[in-house]
């Protein structure tokens, strides 16, 4: 920070000149700030500056006059330029009518400052005619590497997505998901650096609908949409070998232990409440969090902050031994899937031929996503007591999505904070009421110094947030009630399932029990058919089937 | 041949619930790309830095998600004043006006000095070994005509969703410009 300090010498120009100063928050970096320097400068200099030719060979003596006099003039003007005013930008934020006689007044000394500024040079130091023939060097502008990209990349996510459709449900090939799996990794991963991806598209779109000034590019809604698309007719193929983060967790995927049912039910939570918060956060211009924290895209970059290169690296650890754990218990996008992939048209099948019920499939899934025969209670006092307690859970749903909401907007003041408007706002009223002296030229004094320029638009812009978040606790709350008495519902009721089948919600279409079914090794031609102790299962066709 | 299930069910009320929805959900993907698609441009955008809102903090510097920022100093010639004392280039105080580095703002010596004819020296900055601390667009803001300013090399940035420098910028420098035209270079100093 050495050359910090050297630098300090050099912004006591910043301090404003004495004549300069207004009572009210002085300005520096806007046009108009730079232009109070400016003419401060140019006024006590002006005919030294516009010697042509000699202006910039002024000697260090002259130099350190320039200097010198305006250390001078603005000795006394201790009040660093960023400190606001000390009572009214407080007040503002409760009342916001004291302003409006100093903002005529800067209003004033502002025009008066832009004629003066109209009326000097344009340039300090106007560019020089050479007379040696010397040609300017041109400002090289390398173009975005994105540029051609855009839709190369929305081609291969079609083609994927197909290709993983056709793999899981048509080809039923292991091999072939893990080959296009590897190829993703690559391709979405370490080329295109996992940026941007379905999972962050949620926030654009989020922001897109909620703030109309932004405009979501067609090729993040393509990545949106696409995906969920293809899940509401072949389910989830887009986990199954296409996304990138999904793809690497599966390639790392070693010794998979089991997770009991209660901690992947209660966890299973988790991803709809992230989901929650980064609609909110997205759509209120806060903050992109699915994106700050991803904690695979900073290894597919080789590059990031430590503290994501852990988490990056502690996730594919943990997915050694957990399949999966990103996508089961936190991918925002993978709730979303989990609900198209519920009313999926087609869907992944252990076997096409008819289940032996040997269990060997749910060994081999290591996502839990295989479900045990049951029958639903037939006897009506079973009935009764089913239907007894469903109709309690969804009597409790609507009071668990009030409770959720009165929670979430206890929250919301707090969760403003994330918002760099608001958390602006509020130091600066803090500095207001308690000054605290900042030093020269931190970020923080800067944005301070940007506040006071004009703290009345950015404190009814956060209070307008602010707004918006309390609408959105309550929204963000109701959701997360909706999500858990959701959970509840599906839990406690029973439906009768004849065979050991994938959840249509939580399969990932990885395609790895296919070939732990001894009927589908016998369709395959893999095994004989008949089996020590096994029912002979029905005459195996060739290839065709219809998975539904 | 294919291989009914044990009891093949007629349309039953769940395979009719499900179908529904996945009409309903087709439907709300349809209209969601309807109003996007009023919405949304048909170029991607990338980020940059707005030159006239840059307070010249360090943080372009600090925390782009890349080890070296793709944040850089670029010069725009056109402007600038070609300055023997150049307050881009020179620490406040200089012992001398040479190219010795303690005389040297930038903390890397990445702006190259030369002689172009009296009293003229060219500046010319290496963004091989540029880190985007902004002191020497700082210096000539502050002081000169501005010429030095940052922006985002496209060549570097990986384009990030949301730029994690925006996030903390003090200025609120940062937008989102499309493809097409990524660069917001200065043309008028201030
Ligand atoms: S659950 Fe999420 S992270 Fe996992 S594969 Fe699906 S979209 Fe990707
Ligand atoms: S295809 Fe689905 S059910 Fe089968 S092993 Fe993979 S995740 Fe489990
Ligand atoms: S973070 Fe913002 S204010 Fe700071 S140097 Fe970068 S663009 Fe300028
Ligand atoms: S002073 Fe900083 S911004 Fe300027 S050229 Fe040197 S490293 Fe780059
Ligand atoms: S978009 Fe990403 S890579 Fe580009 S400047 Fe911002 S943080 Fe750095």
């Amino acid at each position: 920070m050495g050359a910090r300090e050297r630098i300090e010498g050099a912004v006591s120009f910043l301090r404003v000149p004495r004549w300069l100063t207004l009572p009210s928050p002085s300005p520096r970096p806007s046009p108009q700030g730079e232009g109070i320097r400016g003419v401060a400068l140019d006024q006590t200099n002006a005919p030294l500056l516009f010697q042509r030719g000699k202006r910039c060979s002024l000697s260090l003596g002259e130099r350190a006059r320039v200097r010198g006099n305006d250390a001078q003039n603005n000795a006394p003007a201790q009040n660093p330029a960023w400190t606001p005013d000390h009572d009214a930008p407080s007040k503002a934020f409760t009342t916001l009518g004291h302003f409006w006689p100093r903002i005529a007044q800067m209003a004033v000394v502002v025009l008066m400052l832009v004629f003066a500024i109209a009326s000097f040079a344009e340039q300090r130091f106007p560019p020089p005619e050479f007379e040696s023939g010397y040609a300017l060097p041109e400002t090289k502008t390398p173009p975005p590497r994105t540029l051609p990209f855009q839709y190369v990349d929305v081609a291969v996510l079609l083609g994927a997505l197909v290709l993983a459709s056709y793999l899981v449900l048509k080809k039923r090939s292991r091999n072939g998901v893990l080959a296009l799996s590897i190829f993703s990794v690559v391709y979405f991963g370490f080329y295109r650096k996992g940026c941007v991806c379905a999972i962050g598209s949620i926030q654009n779109i989020a922001l897109g609908l909620f703030d109309s000034s932004y405009a979501v590019p067609w090729v993040v809604t393509a990545f949106f949409i696409a995906p969920l698309a293809f899940a509401l007719f072949a389910g989830r193929s887009f986990c199954a070998a296409v996304c990138p983060h999904g793809a690497l967790q599966d390639l790392m995927l070693w010794k998979p232990v089991k997770v009991p049912a209660w901690l992947e039910q209660g966890l299973g939570v988790l991803p709809f409440a992230y989901l929650g918060a980064a609609v909110l956060l997205a759509a209120t211009g806060s903050a992109f969090i699915i994106c700050e924290y991803d904690p695979f895209v900073p290894l597919f970059r080789m590059n990031g902050s430590h503290a994501m290169l852990l988490a990056g690296v502690a996730f594919l650890l943990a997915a050694m031994f957990v399949g999966r754990p990103y996508c089961r218990f936190l991918c925002p996008y993978g709730a979303l899937l989990r609900l198209a992939s519920c009313v999926s048209k087609w869907r992944v099948t252990v076997t096409p031929d008819s289940c032996n019920r040997c269990r060997l499939c749910e060994e081999a899934c290591p996502f839990g996503a295989i479900e045990e025969p049951t029958t639903a209670p037939t006897h009506w006092l079973a009935l009764i007591g089913d239907r007894k307690r469903l109709a309690w859970l969804l009597a409790l749903v609507p009071a668990l999505m009030l409770a959720g909401g009165w929670f979430g907007s206890q929250l919301s003041i707090a969760a403003s904070q994330l918002n760099p408007t608001v958390a602006l706002a509020e130091r600066f009223s803090l500095q207001a009421k308690t000054p605290v002296e900042l030093g020269v030229q931190t970020a923080e004094s800067l944005a301070l110094m940007r506040a006071a320029q004009d703290p009345k638009a950015l404190i009814s812009q956060a209070l307008e947030i602010r707004r918006n978040f309390r609408l959105g606790g309550w929204l963000f709350g109701g959701w997360l009630g909706l999500a858990v008495g959701a959970k509840l519902i599906s839990l406690a009721v029973r439906r009768s399932r004849h065979d050991y089948e994938p959840n249509r919600a939580s399969c990932f279409a990885c395609a790895r029990c296919f070939s732990s079914c001894p009927n589908e090794r016998v369709r395959l031609g893999l095994m004989r058919r008949e089996l020590p102790g096994s029912p002979a299962p029905q005459p195996a066709p060739a290839a065709a089937h219809t998975p539904n | 041949m294919d291989v009914k299930p044990p009891n093949p069910p007629p349309v039953s009320r769940r395979q009719f619930l499900r179908d529904g929805s996945r009409a309903a959900a087709l439907t709300g993907l349809g209209g969601l790309l309807g109003v996007l698609g009023t919405r949304s441009t048909s170029a991607t955008t990338v980020w940059q830095i707005d030159p006239s809102k840059c307070l010249r903090c360090d943080r372009c510097a600090t925390h782009c998600v890349l080890e070296q920022s793709a944040v850089k100093c670029v010069h725009a010639h056109a402007i600038c004043g070609y300055c023997q004392l150049c307050t881009g280039y020179f620490v406040p105080e200089p012992s001398e006006l040479n190219t010795g580095a303690e005389n040297q703002l930038c903390p890397t010596a990445a702006i190259k000095r030369t002689f172009v004819e009296d009293p003229y020296y060219e500046y010319v900055i290496d963004e091989q070994l540029c880190i985007g601390c902004a002191k020497c667009v700082e210096g000539c803001n502050r002081f000169g005509n501005g010429s030095l300013f940052l922006q985002i090399r496209h060549d570097r940035c990986v384009n990030c969703n949301e730029c994690s420098i925006a996030q903390v910028c003090p200025g609120d420098a940062f937008r989102r410009v499309a493809v097409q035209h990524p660069y917001l270079l200065k043309t008028t100093s201030h």
